[in-house]
């Protein structure tokens, strides 16, 4: 009979107490797990998904962090636009390899998922690096004005499919639905990235929806104040608003045509030829007052080291404690049973069990408990991120992957296991130093 | 010879801090095989005496030798594997484990000799003492006799030389007392294992062939 079973009958012979224990420790290494995965799934999204590209450049009004939180995770509503003349200005950059436009701000009809304008070009790239998009058999990318691509999660959600057809919100506002039907095109594999989440509309389609154009003498305005900005600024040219008919005006049934004066956009995902040319080209725009241009890795290490970091440590630390409290649970439990078990103990010393040998037993128990609760807790923890993944992606619009492990899970098992020894050396010494013939007298 | 005690002294240090003489015993023998009931009154210090013969209590002065070995001498963890193979113990209050069942009880013997847990043997120590239907009952769901049956195969579980039994049928009724006695006698006989065993009961030390008084041999405090 192995000291693990002897430990684990005596284990069993304490039912309710060792199970209180093991349920505590259960308890603290679920809450561990779940914080350990959230955080991993955090983490892991706050740091891929920026790296796709080297500069966000959007309007000057709202922060940097706000910019990258709005144009990568499609967190928040956007505060402000640029004009779309913007966009095409950087497009022709010579530093630039590519220029993504972002139009967003509409949503889904129920106002779950967020629609997102852009160009066809936008899916040739790498949304991280050595990862291009791909969209599941029977679907392409964008293509046609009204075309549509969606998220994984989207069409999940939605029970939407190629062929699918939707209008879109206008604003997030559910009672102000555009009367525009978009197709959906393609379905995207699933990336682990808010594009799963996202609607991408073709930015032709976008313009085409009544509204989404700048009010005439508001963009006249903007543009004379990006002119006096803009040192090269070109005289209007020959579809300028002011020779061109107004919405009113227009032929019954034509599409809905916006100038290009009027339209906007609301970021725009920038590729340089070269890191360098990032930096020197983020610094030129930020000398001007209306646009910014913000380095997205750096903005989300800032929010990993400020804010989620913060969060992470605070979590860990309360983990941490939970952890401790389960093992001195353990600690109390088995110490407290060492009374009634004096007897016990005195007979397998004289039996002929060593001092060393009943230590063992004790640390034993302490160990199983916690490996059983310990494994129980794991399975828990994963349980409960399974649960709340839905509840988190809903209210915060982060991805949570329930079947996620971590790295540092394979290591939590062992060394609480590790740490249950020790503490159940405690105990284990008071078995080691029983006086056998008393106790057997007692 | 199975059991030689030479001047062995005991003594506890009481509350007060004087000493309290409880063994001084010159000499005492047991033959291989032989059964001796030893007769003594209650706190005449003879389950001192077995404890300090199964070296779990350590004499003041003097040598023990079981089997050929002074146990005195031994240092402690070879003392405890000593004890579990070559002596087995019967209590007075059995003292099976309640977590453990009939032939659980009898494993956990073998468990500290370092050697394998011999299912086998187990099983057919407890059928030699009638418990062959019994050998998953935990010691709640058996009689006293039962369980003082069990505790007799777990004694003899390693094969020992010597097995001591401290008033074994004390806690049985009378009914059962001459059965236990009998088969703890003839399983001795049978395993060829010397028997020492303690009682202040006429009765019992009654069946034995050769019966000593441990007042005629152990003399603490040089009353003799």
């Amino acid at each position: 009979m192995s000291l693990f079973a002897i430990a684990w009958k005596s284990i069993r012979q304490r039912a309710l107490a060792s199970s209180l224990t093991g349920l505590s420790v259960a308890l603290g290494v679920a809450l561990m797990v779940t914080v350990l995965v959230l955080n991993g799934v955090v983490t892991r999204l706050f740091s891929q998904s920026a790296t796709g590209f080297d500069l966000v450049i959007g309007p000057a009004k709202g922060s940097p962090m706000q910019l990258v939180l709005n144009t990568i995770y499609f967190v928040d509503q956007p505060i402000d636009n640029l004009p779309f003349k913007e966009y095409l200005k950087f497009k022709k950059h010579p530093s630039i390899a590519h220029a993504i436009p972002f139009a967003l701000g509409d949503t889904t009809q129920d106002a779950r998922f967020r629609i997102v304008g852009t160009i066809p070009e936008y899916f040739a790239l790498e949304y991280v690096p050595g990862h291009k998009f791909e969209v599941e058999p029977g679907g392409r990318f964008l293509s046609e004005p009204l075309d549509a691509v969606i998220g994984a999660r989207v069409a999940r959600a939605q029970g939407w499919s190629v062929g699918s057809q939707f209008p879109i919100a206008h604003g997030g506002n559910v009672n102000d639905v555009h009367d525009q039907k978009f197709t959906v095109r393609g379905v995207l594999r699933p990336t682990g990235t808010p594009s799963d989440r996202a609607v991408f509309i073709h930015l032709d389609g976008f313009y085409e929806i009544p509204g989404h154009e700048k009010p005439l003498e508001e963009a006249l305005a903007r543009e004379r104040a990006f002119a006096g900005d803009i040192a090269n600024h070109q005289p209007p040219a020959a579809d300028h608003p002011q020779h061109l008919p107004q919405a009113e005006t227009r032929d019954a049934g034509a599409p809905h045509r916006i100038p290009d004066e009027q339209k906007e956009v609301t970021a725009i995902l920038v590729q340089t030829k070269t890191r360098t040319l990032a930096i020197l080209l983020q610094a030129n725009v930020n000398e001007r007052p209306f646009a910014q241009a913000v380095n997205p890795i750096e903005q989300i290490g800032k929010l990993l080291r400020n804010v989620v970091g913060n969060i992470r440590t605070m979590l860990v630390v309360m983990t941490v404690l939970i952890i401790i409290v389960s093992l001195v649970g353990i600690l109390v439990s088995i110490y407290n049973s060492m009374a009634d078990r004096r007897r016990e103990i005195a007979v397998m010393r004289a039996l002929g069990a060593s001092r060393t040998t009943v230590l063992s037993i004790i640390v034993a128990e302490a160990v199983l408990l916690c490996a059983v609760g310990g494994s129980l807790g794991l399975l828990l923890g994963h349980g409960m991120v399974f649960v709340a993944a839905p509840i988190v992606e809903a209210r915060s619009d982060l991805l949570i992957d329930p079947w996620s492990f971590e790295a540092a899970e394979a290591v939590l098992l062992p060394a609480l296991i590790l740490l249950a020894g020790l503490v159940g050396l405690v105990p284990g010494f008071t078995a080691y130093r029983a006086d056998v013939a008393r106790s057997l007298t007692e | 010879m199975s059991l030689a005690l030479r001047d062995v002294r005991k003594s506890f240090r009481e509350p007060g801090g004087g000493l309290l003489p409880i063994l001084d015993i010159r000499t005492f023998d047991l033959l291989a095989g032989e059964q001796v009931a030893l007769l003594g009154p209650s706190g005449g210090g003879k389950t001192t005496l077995l404890n300090v013969i199964a070296g779990i209590t350590l004499p003041d002065d003097g040598s023990v030798t079981v089997d050929g070995t002074d146990i005195v001498r031994l240092p402690e963890a070879a003392r405890d594997r000593f004890r579990a193979l070559k002596i087995g113990f019967v209590f007075q209050t059995f003292n099976l484990l309640a977590a453990f069942t009939a032939l659980e009880n009898v494993l956990l013997g073998m468990s500290f000799s370092g050697r394998r847990a011999d299912r086998k043997r187990a099983q057919e120590l407890l059928g030699q003492v009638g418990l062959g239907h019994r050998l998953h009952h935990r010691p709640t769901m058996l009689s006293v006799g039962e369980q003082q049956r069990v505790a007799v195969a777990r004694a003899l579980a390693n094969s020992p030389t010597l097995l001591l039994a401290d008033e074994p049928t004390a806690n049985v009724d009378p009914a059962n007392q001459s059965t236990i006695l009998n088969l703890i006698r003839t399983a001795c006989r049978e395993h060829q294992v010397s028997l020492l065993m303690v009682t202040h009961s006429l009765d019992a030390a009654g069946q034995f062939a050769r019966v000593d008084r441990l007042t005629e041999f152990n003399q603490p405090g040089g009353a003799g």
